[in-house]
């Protein structure tokens, strides 16, 4: 039992003490933040441009008239071949297509890769958000423009703030997935967290602790996520009494 | 209190819905000051034609000019006419995510421009001639259906409408809590508002309209003043909706 203990101290050491290869997960770490959050903010806005194009087009297209209809009728169809080709590759694929390709002259590899995963998630959270919005009845749409809104204020100031309270654990789910999937950012030669612990590995040929102390971290970063949004669905809750 | 301004005229309006016919030509007119009740069976048309009114519904023929301008012609923009027509409908449509103070302020504030100060005082004015002031920082579902009612009208009033479109107003209503919707809006009509009230209460029309419109299969059947309505009716339908509802 000493033996175990000793062994694994050792290990310890010269995993993350040695050469302080610690410092490596924490730089890994605040990548994988950074691609992490800033996609999410790139995802939440192509998200919501998607869902009011798509729920517009799904209840009112028929009752429009003018310039509008064609011009809504062709975003639809934008966002609906951006929901097809996004969801049907998988998200290595989409990144090693924007860092090899699209943007091959750019070393920006963080930069490309936030964009890559706020594109992929965009397409997610678009319906998700869709189904938020279709969730809320009717009356609300009228109510708004009865007072004089515009659609668009409509949707800002009375559908949307509705719908997402709605679609919070919904959201919830899709934050942690894109997270988690940022760990395929090492196939663009990104040192996010996952990467970083694999480069332990390679120096010290021993797997256990650093791909254990990248999945601990892992997962302390979603509980911390999940009882975030948890409090914040308590918080909204306070008009459902 | 009827003058001889008018406020709505209504010409030809015709509604299709999937092909049938619901409003088959409704000419009429509104003046200023006036108190116009609206019935008729279900499935008649009168809500149908109380919501083209602001084009909450889009007509399919005729027109619709509100304060002298067509409200049906395309070019012009609806949403600053419809500041000027307050509604409110069966299901009161309160916005749940506000409190009803936030509820009543929004329009003032993002349409009208004023500022939170002015559109709170203004709010909890409104809010105290109904009765529900000390309710102001609630949020609608702590309210009774006859309190949301209530201030559905009261946020309808804070952009200071022309006129008052009623949707059956109190149809969702408990029985006990028909009284204080009326109430509310027999004050309202006291003090002079333009209201089209579409309504199953024949009291109310009874005693506050000014005139009374029976619709009945897309048309106006008959119409008139009250008394010689409800005492004498003409039309054969009128006498036998009014034999089942009175």
């Amino acid at each position: 039992m000493a033996l175990w203990f000793e062994n694994l101290k050792s290990q310890f050491i010269l995993n993350f003490i040695e050469g302080d290869k610690w410092k490596w997960l924490v730089d890994g770490l605040i990548v994988t933040l950074q691609i992490a959050f800033f996609a999410v903010i790139i995802g939440t806005i192509i998200g919501v441009l998607v869902a009011v194009i798509r729920s517009s087009y799904d209840m009112n297209h028929k009752k429009l008239h003018g310039p509008i209809r064609p011009i809504l009728s062709i975003l639809n169809f934008i966002s609906k071949i951006y929901l097809t080709v996004i969801r049907g590759t998988p998200v290595v694929v989409q990144l090693m297509i924007m860092y090899y390709i699209i943007f091959a002259s750019s070393t920006n590899a963080v930069g490309i890769a936030t964009m890559a995963f706020g594109i992929n998630s965009g397409a997610y959270l678009g319906e998700i958000f869709r189904s938020g919005i279709m969730s809320i009845e009717k009356g609300q749409f009228e109510a708004g423009r009865s007072l004089g809104f515009s659609y668009i204020q409509t949707m800002w100031y009375i559908i949307i703030p509705q719908a997402l309270k709605n679609v919070l654990p919904s959201l919830c789910n899709e934050f942690i997935a894109l997270l988690k999937e940022t760990s395929v950012a090492g196939y663009v030669t990104i040192t996010d967290l996952t990467r970083a612990g694999d480069l332990i590995r390679g120096r010290t040929f021993s797997a256990f602790m650093p791909i254990f102390a990248v999945a601990l971290i892992y997962l302390v970063l979603v509980m911390i996520l999940t009882s975030l949004v948890g409090k914040l669905e308590r918080k909204l809750r306070t008009s459902d009494h | 209190m009827t003058t001889n301004e008018v406020l709505i005229k209504v010409d030809n309006l015709t509604m299709d819905f999937d092909g049938m016919r619901v409003l088959k030509g409704i000419s009429t007119e509104i003046k200023k000051g006036e108190v116009l009740a609206i019935i008729g069976a279900s499935g008649s048309g009168k809500s149908t034609f109380l919501r083209t009114l602001n084009l909450l519904e889009e007509p399919s023929g005729g027109h619709i000019y509100f304060e002298g301008t067509d409200i049906t012609d395309k070019s012009i923009d609806i949403n600053l006419h419809r500041q000027k027509m307050g509604t409110v409908f069966q299901q009161f449509n309160l916005f749940p995510h506000m409190t009803i103070l936030q509820n009543m302020t929004l329009g003032p504030i993002k349409l009208l421009k004023k500022s939170k100060e002015e559109a709170e005082k203004e709010a909890l004015e409104l809010l105290n001639r109904v009765g529900l002031k000390d309710r102001a920082m609630a949020y609608p579902n702590q309210l009774s259906g006859g309190q949301k009612q209530r201030v559905a009208i009261v946020r309808a009033l804070a952009m200071h409408p022309d006129v008052m479109l009623f949707d059956e107003p109190t149809s969702a209503l408990d029985p006990e809590m028909v009284g204080e919707v009326l109430d509310v809006m027999k004050e309202l009509a006291k003090e002079g508002m333009t209201m089209v009230v579409v309504t199953h209460e024949m009291g109310f029309a009874r005693e506050v309209a000014s005139r009374v419109m029976f619709i009945s299969e897309g048309i106006i059947a008959e119409e008139g003043e009250p008394q010689e309505f409800f005492s004498h009716p003409k039309n054969q339908r009128l006498k036998e909706f009014l034999s089942k509802v009175l």
